[in-house]
This record gives C-alpha cells, sequence and structure tokens, in this order.
C-alpha cells in the first residue's frame, strides 16, 4: 500500500515536472509576438545611463509610435542589476548594462531571446559585432556602443617617450612618477597588469591573480591617484602626463587639447560593450523591440557618436558620423577589425570576490 | 470619596499625559522603525546567509561571513580607519574649541553672524566643496601655482592622494558638527559660576581648567561624536582627497555590495561598524553621567 501511494506521489511529480519543463520549453522560445500589436497601448519603462541618450528620445519615440516611455537613469551597472535581480517584475522593460552584465542577467534566465524580424534595423548591425563573446549571435542583446581600453597621453609632454606598452603605465620613467593615473574600476584596475604579464582579462587563476596583484602594488607607488571620472582633466591641467582610459573618454580630453592622443597597448588590451536587453517580465515587449530598432536607426545612434564620442556597432551609423570626426578624434577611426582582436569582457560568476579582495588588498597597501 | 474623585481625577490627567506622550512620539518612533530598525534587522538577518552569485542572497545559512571579517586585512583597513576619523577628530576639537570660546565672548549679534558663517559651507553640495579642496591643491593648482610664482618653492607640492589629505578634507567637512554643541554648552554655563571661582581666589587659568572646562566636556563629547562618526564611514573624502590610494572602512562596505555582489559580507562589516559606534556611544553616556553626577554631588 505504501509502495503504491509512493508511487503515485512520484508519478504524479514527475508528471507536474514534465508539464512544468514543457511549459517553461514554450516560454524561453521566441513567446509569440505580435507584429501588429498597437504600440500606443504599450508602455515603455527605460533603464540607462545618465546623459548617455539624446534627450529628447522618449518625446521622438512617443510621437512616432504613441508608446509612452518613462526613462529612468543609473549611475552603475551594479545599481541597475540590483533593481533586476531582486525578483519579479522590476517595471523595466528595457535596460541598458555592459555586456558581462547581460550575460549574467541571461544566466538567470531574465532577458528575453530578441526577434529580429522585429527589429529590421539591426541589419545595420556591423557583422563582427554579432559574435561578441558575452552573447555569440547577439541573442539576447543588441549592442548600444563599443570600444576598448588603452593609454591617454600627452605628447607633448613625453615627447621620444610615447607609450607603446602597458609596462610604460605600469612602471614609468624617472620623470614621469607621480604623473599617472589608472581607473578605479576592479575590471580595468586588474586589466593593464593582467595584459603585462600575457594573461587573459577575465582570468580566475589564483596563481595568476597573485603576481597581478604584486604588480599592482609595485605600480601604485609611481601613481597620482585611481580615477574614473576626471583623468582627462588632469592631462589637460598637465597634473598627469598619461593615464589608463576608456578610448571615448580620451577624445574628450583630446577635444580640448590636441596633444592629447589615444594608443591601444601592444599586449593588447579589453573589448568592451554596453549593450541593450529586453526583460523577460516586460508587458511591452513589442514596443520594447520598437525602441531597440528605432535605437538602430541611423539617424538615432549617430547621435551617440556625434555627442558622447563613442564608437557604435551600426554600420550605417557610422558611415554617417565618422568621416567628420575621425580627422580631430583618430580613435573613432578604430576599426571593427581591431576592437576584436581585444579580450572580450566575461562575467566572472563567483571569481567576482576573487578581484574585489585583491582591488582591496591593492588599494589599502 | 472627595479623595477617590482626586484620584480618579489625576488618573485622568496622567492619562492625557501620556496619551498626548504617545501622540508626540508615534512620527519620530515610526519613522525609526520603518526607516531604521527594520532594514537593519534585514541587514543583521543577510549577515547569516551566503552570497548569491549574481548578488542578492541565497538561504543557506553560515557563519563564515563574521569569520572573514577577522582577516587581517581587513581588521588593518578598520584600525586604519579610526585612526584617520580620531585625528579629525582630534583637530577639529583643537580648532573649534577656542572658536566656540571665542563666538561666547562675542556680542549676541556678532554671534549670530558668526553661528551662520559656520553653517553657510553646508548650504553648498559637499562633493562640490571636497572637488574644491582637488582645485586649490593639485600640482598644477592654485596654492602651487601661487607658492611658485612668489618664488617659495620652485617645485610643486605634491598635497594631495595622501593620508594627510583624507583628514584635511573630513576635518573641513565636520568642523561645524564640532564648535556648534560646544557652543552651545559654553553659552550655558552660568557666568556667576566663574565670578564666584574667581571671587574664590581662583587665577583666571584655574577657572578655565576647573570650572569651564568640566561644565564644556558634554558638549566636547557630542561634538567629537558628531564628527568621528561620519569620519569613519565617510568614503566620498578618501575617493576624491585619497584618490583612491586610501581605502576607509565605508569604501570596503560599499565595495562589497556595489562590486563584490557580496551582499552577506557587506552587511556583515555594516554591523560591526555599527556596534562599534554603539559602544562609542555608550561611553560617552558613561563619560557624561560621571561628570554631570559630580557636578550634582
Amino acid at each position: 500500500m505504501r509502495m503504491v501511494r509512493k508511487a503515485t506521489v512520484g508519478s504524479v511529480a514527475a508528471l507536474l515536472l514534465i508539464g512544468l519543463s514543457a511549459c517553461g520549453g514554450a516560454g524561453s522560445g521566441s513567446s509569440a509576438l505580435d507584429p501588429n500589436a498597437d504600440l500606443s497601448q504599450q508602455k515603455l519603462t527605460v533603464s540607462i545611463w545618465a546623459a548617455y541618450y539624446p534627450e529628447d528620445i522618449a518625446a521622438k519615440f512617443e510621437e512616432k509610435f504613441g508608446t509612452k516611455v518613462t526613462i529612468t537613469n543609473h549611475a552603475t551597472n551594479e545599481e541597475v542589476m540590483a533593481k533586476l535581480t531582486a525578483g519579479g517584475d522590476s517595471g523595466i522593460d528595457v535596460a541598458f548594462v555592459s555586456g558581462q552584465f547581460a550575460q549574467a542577467l541571461a544566466a538567470q534566465g531574465l532577458l528575453e531571446n530578441l526577434d529580429k524580424s522585429l527589429i529590421p534595423n539591426s541589419s545595420n548591425l556591423i557583422k563582427e559585432a554579432e559574435q561578441l563573446s558575452y552573447d555569440p549571435g547577439a541573442k539576447y542583446s543588441l549592442p548600444y556602443a563599443w570600444g576598448t581600453t588603452g593609454i591617454c597621453y600627452r605628447s607633448d609632454l613625453m615627447k621620444g617617450d610615447e607609450p607603446t606598452s602597458w609596462n610604460d603605465l605600469l612602471t614609468p620613467k624617472a620623470k614621469y612618477k607621480g604623473k599617472v593615473t589608472m581607473l578605479a574600476t576592479e575590471r580595468w584596475l586588474m586589466l593593464p597588469a593582467q595584459k603585462a604579464l600575457g594573461y587573459s582579462a577575465n582570468t580566475q587563476d589564483e596563481a595568476e591573480m597573485a603576481k597581478v596583484k604584486d604588480l599592482l602594488i609595485k605600480a601604485k607607488a609611481n601613481l597620482l591617484a585611481y580615477d574614473d571620472t576626471t583623468f582627462y582633466e588632469r592631462l589637460v591641467s598637465g597634473e598627469a602626463v598619461m593615464v589608463e582610459s576608456w578610448d571615448g573618454w580620451c577624445n574628450y580630453g583630446t577635444a580640448k587639447n590636441k596633444n592629447i592622443k589615444f594608443v591601444v597597448p601592444s599586449e593588447g588590451s579589453d573589448l568592451w560593450a554596453d549593450t541593450m536587453v529586453v526583460l523577460k517580465t516586460s508587458k511591452n515587449k513589442e514596443a520594447a523591440h520598437a525602441f531597440l530598432n528605432y535605437i538602430y536607426d541611423a539617424d538615432v545612434h549617430s547621435w551617440v557618436v556625434d555627442n558622447i564620442l563613442y564608437k557604435v556597432p551600426n554600420t550605417a551609423a557610422m558611415a554617417k558620423s565618422l568621416p567628420a570626426l575621425v580627422g580631430d578624434f583618430p580613435n573613432m577611426g578604430i576599426s571593427p577589425n581591431e576592437l576584436l582582436q581585444q579580450e572580450g569582457l566575461v562575467d566572472l560568476g563567483k571569481a567576482s570576490s576573487l578581484y574585489t579582495r585583491i582591488a582591496t588588498e591593492v588599494t589599502a597597501k | 470619596m472627595a479623595q477617590v474623585l482626586v484620584r480618579a481625577e489625576r488618573d485622568a490627567v496622567k492619562r492625557r499625559a501620556l496619551l498626548a506622550r504617545t501622540i508626540f512620539l508615534l512620527p519620530g518612533l515610526s519613522y525609526i522603525t520603518i526607516f531604521m530598525l527594520i532594514p537593519l534587522g534585514f541587514i543583521f538577518f543577510y549577515t547569516f546567509l551566503t552570497r548569491g552569485t549574481y548578488g542578492g542572497v541565497e538561504y543557506i545559512f553560515t557563519l563564515e561571513n563574521y569569520t572573514r571579517a577577522l582577516d587581517s586585512l581587513y581588521i588593518q583597513i578598520l584600525i586604519e580607519s579610526i585612526l584617520i576619523a580620531a585625528s579629525a577628530t582630534l583637530l577639529a576639537l583643537l580648532i573649534g574649541f577656542p572658536a566656540a570660546y571665542a563666538i561666547t565672548k562675542l556680542s549676541s549679534n556678532w554671534q549670530n553672524i558668526f553661528l551662520l558663517l559656520i553653517v553657510l559651507p553646508f548650504w553648498t553640495n559637499f562633493l562640490i566643496r571636497t572637488y574644491a579642496w582637488i582645485v586649490l591643491l593639485n600640482t598644477q593648482g592654485f596654492l602651487n601655482k601661487g607658492l611658485i610664482n612668489i618664488g617659495v618653492i620652485d617645485q610643486p607640492l605634491e598635497l594631495l592622494y595622501k593620508p594627510g589629505a583624507v583628514i584635511l578634507g573630513l576635518l573641513y567637512a565636520y568642523l561645524p558638527l564640532m564648535i556648534l554643541p560646544i557652543y552651545s554648552a559654553l553659552v550655558r554655563i552660568d557666568p556667576a559660576m566663574r565670578e564666584a571661582a574667581i571671587n574664590l581666589g581662583a587665577s583666571p587659568a584655574q577657572a578655565f581648567r576647573q570650572v569651564t572646562l568640566p561644565l564644556a566636556l558634554p558638549g566636547v563629547l557630542v561634538g567629537s561624536i558628531f564628527v568621528f562618526v561620519p569620519s569613519v564611514g565617510n568614503f566620498i573624502v578618501p575617493e576624491l582627497l585619497g584618490g583612491g590610494k586610501t581605502v576607509m572602512v565605508g569604501n570596503l562596505i560599499r565595495d562589497q555590495f556595489l562590486k563584490a555582489r557580496d551582499w552577506p559580507f557587506g552587511s556583515v562589516l555594516a554591523i560591526c561598524m555599527v556596534v562599534m559606534l554603539l559602544l562609542l556611544f555608550f561611553i560617552q553616556a558613561r563619560v557624561n553621567k560621571s561628570v554631570l553626577g559630580e557636578k550634582n554631588g
């Protein structure tokens, strides 16, 4: 009798499981989006970094499709991640996050697979950018902007010593000591030492990271500061002569002083991307796809190139904006192929504790 | 009969007083409960959980987060934070006490003007005021350029991005919080007490040391706590004026939540801070009590 009951319970459980997984399977596929949905009946909430988008984007989109758009700003990836992973519906339909964070969201099953038929402008996506390491095939994310990290320097103050290697930054000549800054955000704090030692920017090997730590502690003695936000100003004032910098940010310095130049060190660097994702919890998925499609319009997407001085993986937008800019800002001309030679940053999962611990040890020494 | 009535009346008055007290306390109490005690409870609960790979927590109970906090790396950061905050507090006291004392000696109009001047900086955003120090002190800044121009130095001084710059930033930020409580303790001292001491043969220095100073001590303690507590948890000043090269407990806690996605460990560090500060308040209350007790006895 007991045996029978057990068996019954077991089979019911099994049936339930099969049923659940069937539902799950149906849900995770392209959950039938209606190409003819009335977008004016939908509402969008978009979370994006402040000052990273045309200010009138919500109004323009509403004018075109009748969809009411609310833009919320986040200051960091971590901030929006906290909202998106808190469980339940965050109320956010479209989020802008860096590639490795999109990967983390996808790993938790929080992202909708994109239906490219609803994003016809995605044909503008540069072919090379379809295979970024955090999302090969651009299945659940569409990159908004991309670039790399290198050394931004004053060519007039470093004549004859123009940096070409991460070692020039980590162990500068005596006369440049105390006139160097490095980025403070962990992944980029590690990057120069990782690349100088010939390691992956995504390494999780503890022995390698111990060597990275030693090199970074040595480098700290020569640093003016760790700086994520004002490093290009320091180049303009002459307080610093070379700084670790994202490509786009170096352009802000170049805009004020033509002697400020950018170089990708010979050991290689990272390939970063900020990307757009649609949340699975969104009840306005058609409008969300339409929003991504709208961004990929050359006229809209080129705003990022013209105003933020970031490269975008959009053939038409780059063709439209690049010719006028590349003369003043040579790093805008770094080709997709050159970018793809750099190493894509991927999520570290559990190893992010290791990185934080080493960052603390380095900065507290 | 009359006695019963009187008692009933007295009880009614008591009840009304109690009711009034409850009503007046209710907004404050509910505010503290909802926005402080309950969130603090959550944080305490989180300290026993396991870190979720992508942030948040997993409901696997452990004490490991506490043992991790005992690592020499974190202890060292805690000690350095305490030293930096204590230095800022001591300097604030050395500058703040004479300033507060001098203000009490002014006419009441001038007292008001000076008190206004002391709180005036609070009308500007803290971040901007801290950035201003960078503009003043950097190697290409006003101070260095000025000193070079008048020939005092020929190489710019490296003033920023050291623990000293962090202490300066904290001192600047919280000095008013030292001056105000000391001032309010000093103005409350009855001038007759000092006069009595002098009449009884004390020299002015003795009167200051034996009358004014002990009576001002509660203000000194409150001011010290007001400066020390926000200093030890500050993470903006170490980042800006310390150039990210000095790590304080505040930075450490922020990094656990925002960078490492390690909420349980961040919670442990936060709880440690709370316990440490409660201890400090306890000591302050004890000292306060013994000082005031002596005066009464």
